[in-house]
């Protein structure tokens, strides 16, 4: 670990190495845990499995990148649950009740949600509410909202293209909502790694008062932040529709938790100022193949959840231990 | 001098210190006798603060003897070390801001009575602490809003409370004016006068001959020299520190040119810490601005850089008005600030130097917003060796000493080209060798036709570097001196009104 980081000048190696950053303990963390899959399974590792665990994290890996860019400024969303439901809700009942098109309706439930991020954001800059709280009372909102639409009822009937986003993949390979996420992921990375905006959020992250006196627009950002985050978690909300071919207000409970989760477990310090997507992918590909190796083992969801809880302590413990090295 | 008993109460033989293969301290010895105050100087990185960290019990050394009070001593922690009556006052202060002093001179080892805790008690004892220093202040206070100079003495009463034999004061007057430090001298006397020896730290060697009665004087992670009394002289000293002769502290001041860059009228603080604050500076000129901590030098410099909000007056720069509403407005307008705290404003301790300095330049360093990490380097690289910082670009801001670190700060400014920078204290806790450097910059600055604002507590500073010197009182202008007519006292008659 420490000679490898150590040559991190110029090659392909090390630009590599460095896109690793940070992340290499998880990687290798991925990496045992199929390996051991692969043995204790047979079913593990065939193509069509891992193209399922795709499927399955895609909601999950979506919000996380937003969760990402939050953490990476030192704050924390907790609406993001709750946010994927009312976005589900706007977008039923703006197509299935009041009758737009489908395509108009996913819009507009979109705009909701940059416009919860947008609260949040507005609340913590300018209001100082700090965004633990800011965010809750977030969650609390967004989801109320979302079961006085039909009263706590759901909605179904979609037209058949709109869950064959989810079913069908195209060239035998990849679903139109996994695809979705590839993209978050890819534009979430460029921007971090390779945009001066994307640079600016690690020096919020890591001093706010130096990063404002360096001319750094830091509450213009930290709202922005949390709009995308919003945005995303509406993403979610729309793909998890399409994955079950239906919207109620009681989806995504606790998905703030599993998405703080995966990014932790990728890296990303919840003090801000170090971390980044590549982790997240990792964090977030960690919690699926989890889910979908101890369904194949047979494992109680029960167990499951002891299982997640012990590997984000081990990962985070494991982290702090080789930064205080 | 008033030690009755000339055996020293620690001992320090052969203290070796290594990290990996890297040895810090060379075998050290030291010697502090009751009453007496040792002063240890040296530059940053000289190994003071391993040393002082050995003797509280912070760090243990790698070999070496200890005795204290004829007995064997090996502090396995600060806990044991304050046990032993061995009390270390840190530079940044230690003190919890939303507990009364009683409860924060206790805390850790409450006074109790029957399981619960006994505030009276504690209050009381806090109380006689407090008065041994002569500071009547209610134990049942918050230390919340005391002046630094108090939280200082509260330290200090706390180790006392605790029976400290033996106090290391590490930098203890950073933080204090002129007055607060001849309270806190008085204080030291006092405690000499009962017995308690004193480790002295510091970097302001003009007030060290005031209270010290041995200086100790360490280069490198070993004791160069040892002088058995406290009035040598400064230039002595800093050459022993430093290794070498000193020619001359401060550069040649290049002579300003006539126009005016920077003018301040009728400014006045959205908090009320200073009022109705006019001045204007020419073009490559240094203007220094003295005062008491307190007089509202701080806020100040940084209502003009746009960090503080301003209820009246404005800001011009070449004739038209430009008062910044945020620091974004003033770096626009080529206005940078240097802030007085480099760890909590200055730079991210623990990001790169290379991230450091690209900060205030990303959209430069970006084309068409894009940024590659080989672009990042290659701008901090052209910086870091310009102002000859030492460290690499990868390494941690965190890692590199004060000195380095205020060029980090400096680089990521100049980067920029601005037309005016306020440095504030530039060269708090940096060492001697260190400022020189800086003042250098300063001078070289301000030939460049840069008009420069230096805000510094150090008087000797102050005076060296800056062509004309405006001196606060209680955030107002007391009066602004042409460097032919400043001096210590007519700053400090200015200064005290």
């Amino acid at each position: 670990m420490l000679a490898l980081s150590k040559e991190r000048e110029g090659g392909a190696g090390g630009r590599l190495l460095s896109t690793l950053k940070g992340a290499t303990g998880p990687l290798i963390g991925l990496i045992l845990l199929c390996l051991f899959l692969s043995f204790a399974t047979d079913k593990f590792m065939s193509v069509r499995n891992l193209l399922n665990i795709f499927d399955q994290v895609s909601v999950l890996g979506i919000m996380a990148v937003g969760m990402t860019l939050v953490i990476l400024i030192g704050g924390i969303d907790l609406a993001v649950g709750s946010v994927l439901a009312l976005t589900m809700m706007v977008m039923g009942y703006l197509a299935n009740v009041a009758g737009l098109p489908l395509g108009l309706g996913i819009v507009l439930s979109l705009v909701v949600a940059a416009l919860t991020g947008a609260v949040s954001g507005v609340l913590i800059t300018s209001f100082r509410v700090p965004a633990f709280i800011a965010t809750l009372a977030m969650m609390s909102v967004a989801r109320g909202l979302a079961n006085m639409i039909t009263d706590g009822q759901q909605i179904v009937g979609f037209p058949g293209w709109f869950s064959a986003l989810a079913y069908y993949r195209i060239g035998g390979v990849l679903t139109t909502t996994v695809a979705v996420m590839l993209v978050v992921f890819a534009i979430g990375w460029a921007y971090l790694r390779y945009s001066a905006g994307g640079r600016s959020l690690y020096a919020i992250g890591g001093n706010p008062e130096v990063a404002r006196l360096a001319g750094i627009n830091v509450s213009l950002y930290t709202i922005g932040v949390y709009v995308v985050s919003g945005l995303l978690a509406g993403v979610g909300g729309i793909v998890l529709a399409m994955r079950l071919d239906s919207v109620q207000p009681t989806a995504g409970v606790s998905y703030e938790l599993d998405t703080i989760a995966a990014v932790v477990i990728g890296g990303t310090s919840l003090t801000g100022g170090k971390g980044g997507i590549f982790g997240t992918i990792i964090g977030v590909l960690i919690i699926g193949v989890l889910r979908n190796g101890l369904n194949l083992l047979g494992v109680s969801p029960f167990t499951q959840a002891v299982v997640i809880g012990v590997v984000i302590a081990l990962a985070v413990a494991a982290e702090a231990f080789k930064q205080g090295k | 001098m008033t030690a009755k008993d000339t055996s020293p109460i620690l001992s320090l033989r052969q203290i070796r210190k290594s990290y990996g293969s890297l040895e810090v301290l060379h075998g050290v010895d030291l010697d502090v006798r009751a009453g007496e105050v040792v002063a240890l100087l040296g530059e940053n990185g000289a190994g003071k603060s391993t040393l002082s960290n050995i003797i509280s019990g912070t760090v243990q050394p790698s070999s070496g003897d200890m005795t204290w009070q004829r007995a064997p001593y090996a502090p396995a922690s600060p806990r044991a070390a304050m046990d032993a009556g061995v009390g270390m006052i840190h530079q940044e202060l230690k003190l919890l801001p939303q507990l009364s002093i009683a409860e924060n001179v206790f805390v850790g080892r409450y006074l109790t009575k029957g399981g619960r805790i006994d505030r009276q008690a504690m209050e009381e004892r806090a109380h006689s602490g407090l008065q041994r220093l002569g500071l009547d202040i209610s134990p049942r206070r918050l230390v919340d809003g005391l002046s630094t100079a108090n939280q200082q003495l509260i330290e200090i009463a706390k180790a006392l409370t605790l029976n400290a034999k033996l106090l290391i004061l590490d930098e203890p007057t950073a933080a204090l004016g002129g007055e607060e430090t001849q309270l806190l001298f008085r204080q030291i006397e006092r405690l000499k006068s009962e017995g308690v020896g004193i480790i002295y730290i510091s970097h302001r060697l003009e007030e060290i001959r005031q209270i010290t009665n041995r200086i100790v004087v360490m280069r490198d992670g070993a004791k160069v020299q040892e002088f058995d009394r406290g009035d040598v002289p400064v230039r002595t000293i800093v050459e022993a520190m430093v290794g070498r002769s000193l020619e001359r502290m401060f550069p040649a001041i290049p002579t300003p040119q006539d126009q005016v860059t920077l003018e301040v009228r009728g400014l006045s603080s959205a908090f009320g810490s200073f009022r109705d604050i006019n001045f204007a500076v020419k073009k490559g000129e240094v203007f220094g601005i003295a005062g008491l901590v307190g007089a509202g030098r701080t806020e100040l410099v940084r209502a003009i850089a746009g960090a503080d909000p301003i209820s009246a007056g404005e800001i011009l720069l070449h004739g038209k008005t430009v008062t910044p509403r945020s620091p974004i407005d003033a770096i626009r307008n080529g206005i940078v600030l240097v802030p007085e705290d480099r760890k909590l404003q200055g730079v991210v301790l623990d990001h790169s130097i290379a991230e450091n300095i690209a900060y205030p330049n990303l959209k430069e360093i970006a084309q068409g917003g894009w940024i590659t990490s080989q672009r990042l380097n290659t701008f901090a690289d052209d910086y870091i060796g310009k102002f000859g910082v030492k460290g690499q670009g990868h390494q941690n801001a965190g890692e590199l000493s004060g000195g380095n670190q205020q060029k980090v700060v400096l680089a990521k400014w100049l980067a920029r080209k601005p037309q005016v920078v306020v440095l504030d204290e530039p060269t708090r806790g940096i060492d001697v060798g260190a400022r020189s450097s800086i003042y250098e910059l300063i001078m070289e600055l301000a030939s460049q036709g840069v008009t420069v604002i230096v805000v510094s507590s150090d008087l000797e500073e102050v005076l060296g570097v800056s062509n004309r010197i405006m001196v606060m009182a209680q955030g107002k202008q007391a009066g602004v001196l042409d460097r032919k007519d400043a001096n210590d006292v007519s700053i400090m008659e200015l200064a005290t009104i």
